[in-house]
């Protein structure tokens, strides 16, 4: 059974414009996570992916769709419902010195999830918060100064600790090192291997970083204007994409050799991100495909199972197969696309 | 040589004394180049790029020398700069809304730049200013051109801003982060067409990143700086397959997540770069560094010539690789 499970989960919003237009940011989403499990969530702005990652953590009530942790139906749960959820599933968010209170101590930041939950650790809150910050390699930091006299780095180590003193279940990590610089990038990305080594938590990790997505996760989701487009296991997915905004995706994203030999990418997706306001009809991202047809521009493609991948589109596998696999190829410079 | 930048300094005044971002740097750009400086935050990137144009933050102190096209910039009053900014050199931000003004249409502002500078004027500069949105690959320029920026997407508006710096024809186009802000699949269109406007329109390319990804698409040359220095320069070739610098080898590494085995634990040095007024004694890069000795500890290093790049290492990675197995 799935930790967290998500079954056609949306999340319309309601303009405030005179037209009354509704965002569809999240637009009938099925997403499963099992224990121990790292998913990583892929896409580019405006494709819903912090939203759901808002819905998954219930910080958002879905406009549709069921939200079961555990087993439990937290859909529409109130406050009082989601409190022991809440202990049992933590979040990382990109910008750690907005989510951290600047006013309090380090130790003071620690110690509140106790409080909050009614913890009494054994050995004390104070012990419990040096081992934490042992853990996430801050041991032998002053915990009396304020998050404003740590680096984005270390802050983003902090909010870790935080999140692992009520030894969760599940880590929600919205975009977690995107605000972090390269080298300090790569830490943050063996802490969150460390932590699932050691202690078996399951991490559902969004970010529009590819490299940071394929090399953390187990399987990766791949979202567009709001809906899944494509779902395998990271290898599959980075070796074969199947659907073409994946595709797409991934060829403007080619590792440094590929960037270097100039291999790498192959066609460059023409035309801007659609505004979620505005999604166009049939296939949403029949507009910058290349294999669109008629049959796109109208008819909605399912999300198909093809084994143990999810697809998105009226062409994939048959005729999308071999560019998946020559973007593959391309993308590790192994031959131009 | 197109710029020239000797023993710049960038110093602000601290409580404790003057706190030094940028350290006495040496570099230059030779015509038609493509020259990337990379670094991270705190190492003084941006600083240094906003000093040839005469930009840098209030309170900032410059010092030493930046001749541009053989000219002094460094102690030019404002009034000189603001003739040569947008003139001779073209700036493109990270930001795009932040370079361009909410309330006036883009294709009213591409024209303004050339009627302040004396381009053009009236119909001609409106008209040059749609052919230039036209030579960014802007679809349908006329209309693009009475949109507001609000009106626009972010990688169109980043196309918007790079017709505007373009607009009086500069020799030096200095770009300070120009695709950060941008989804990846537009950061490749935008890399694209600056590779293509830098042939068409005869540029020099000064480009400001953290961006490993960028360097390797673009550059001729890399100057990789940390916390205010210059760790290594030398041909981007060069620094990409055999870096010297250890903190080179470090930027490499992160950026090449992708060629990792998956799941595997990553290459990485502790810590981050130095706070300004807490620069440790010896090699900046000491405390980070794997190689570091007593020397490291001791003696801040020269650049010194290594394999083809000048260096900052008194244990550089090359001179190791060249000895006998």
């Amino acid at each position: 059974m799935s930790l967290l499970s998500l079954r056609g989960v949306a999340k319309h919003f309601g303009s405030r414009s005179k037209d009354g237009t509704v965002v569809k940011a999240v637009d009938g989403v099925d997403l499963d996570i099992a224990r121990g499990e790292t998913v990583g969530i892929v896409g580019e702005s405006g494709c819903g992916k912090s939203t759901l990652a808002r819905l998954a953590l219930r910080l958002l009530e879905p406009s549709a769709g069921e939200i079961t942790f555990d087993g439990a139906d937290i859909t529409h749960a109130g406050t009082g419902q989601l409190k022991p959820v809440r202990r049992r599933m933590q979040a990382v968010f990109q910008d750690p010195l907005a989510s951290l209170n600047s006013r309090m101590t380090i130790a003071q930041i620690l110690a509140e999830p106790f409080s909050a939950h009614g913890l009494k650790p054994e050995g004390g809150v104070a012990a419990r918060a040096r081992a934490l910050l042992e853990d996430v390699g801050l041991g032998g930091v002053d915990t009396s100064r304020r998050p404003r006299q740590f680096s984005g780095g270390q802050l983003q180590r902090i909010a870790i600790a935080r999140a692992l003193a009520v030894e969760p279940e599940i880590i929600v990590a919205d975009e977690p090192t995107s605000a972090l610089d390269p080298s300090i990038q790569a830490q943050i990305a063996n802490l969150f291997l460390q932590i699932r080594r050691e202690r078996g938590i399951a991490l559902l990790i969004i970010s529009h970083d590819l490299d940071v997505i394929g090399h953390l996760s187990d399987r990766i989701v791949v979202m567009y204007l709001g809906q899944v487009v494509e779902e395998a296991k990271a290898a599959d997915l980075l070796s074969t994409p199947l659907h073409p905004y994946a595709q797409a995706l991934l060829a403007a994203a080619p590792t440094l050799k590929a960037r270097r030999a100039k291999a790498g990418r192959g066609q460059i997706l023409a035309g801007d991100p659609p505004n979620p306001a505005d999604a166009p009809p049939g296939c949403r991202f029949h507009p910058r495909c290349p294999l669109a047809s008629d049959r796109c521009r109208t008819e909605p493609p399912a999300l198909r199972t093809l084994g143990d991948r999810r697809v998105a589109c009226h062409f994939a596998p048959d005729e999308t197969i071999a560019r998946g696999r020559a973007v593959g190829r391309a993308r590790l410079g192994l031959d131009a696309a | 040589m197109m710029l020239e930048v000797k023993g710049l300094t960038v110093s602000f005044r601290g409580r404790d004394g003057d706190l030094t971002a940028v350290d006495g740097i040496d570099f230059a750009v030779e015509e038609g180049e493509t020259f990337v400086i990379i670094g991270e935050s705190g190492s003084g990137k941006s600083l240094t790029g906003m000093s040839v144009v005469g930009l840098t933050p209030e309170g900032a102190i410059v010092d030493g020398s930046i001749r541009f096209a053989g000219r002094e910039v460094v102690g030019q009053p404002d009034r000189v700069m603001r003739k040569v900014r947008g003139r001779e050199i073209g700036i493109v931000y990270q930001d795009p809304l932040g370079a361009l003004n909410p309330v006036h249409r883009i294709g009213d502002q591409i024209a303004e730049a050339m009627t302040t500078h004396g381009i053009a004027s009236g119909k001609e500069a409106v008209t040059r200013a749609v052919d230039l949105l036209r030579a960014v690959r802007i679809p349908d320029p006329e209309r693009v051109a009475r949109y507001y920026p609000h009106e626009i997407s972010g990688g169109m508006r980043q196309r918007a801003v790079f017709a505007m710096a373009l607009a009086c024809r500069p020799k030096l186009l200095i770009a300070d982060e120009p695709t950060t802000a941008l989804d990846v699949t537009i950061k490749a269109q935008v890399l694209d067409l600056m590779r293509e406007l830098q042939d068409e329109f005869s540029l020099t390319v000064l480009l400001i990143t953290h961006d490993m990804g960028v360097v390797a698409e673009v550059a001729d040359r890399i100057l990789v700086m940390y916390a205010g220095a210059v760790a290594e320069v030398g041909p981007a070739d060069l620094l990409m397959d055999r870096p010297a610098h250890p903190y080179t080898s470090v930027l490499l590494a992160s950026a090449m997540v992708s060629e990792a085995e998956p799941q595997s634990e990553l290459q990485v040095v502790p810590g981050g770069t130095p706070a300004l007024g807490q620069m440790p004694d010896g090699c900046r890069f000491h405390p980070r560094c794997p190689r570091a000795t007593d020397l490291c500890r001791r003696d801040e290093p020269k650049l010194r010539e290594i394999g083809g790049a000048q260096v900052a290492c008194h244990h550089p990675l090359t001179e190791i690789a060249e000895e006998p197995a």
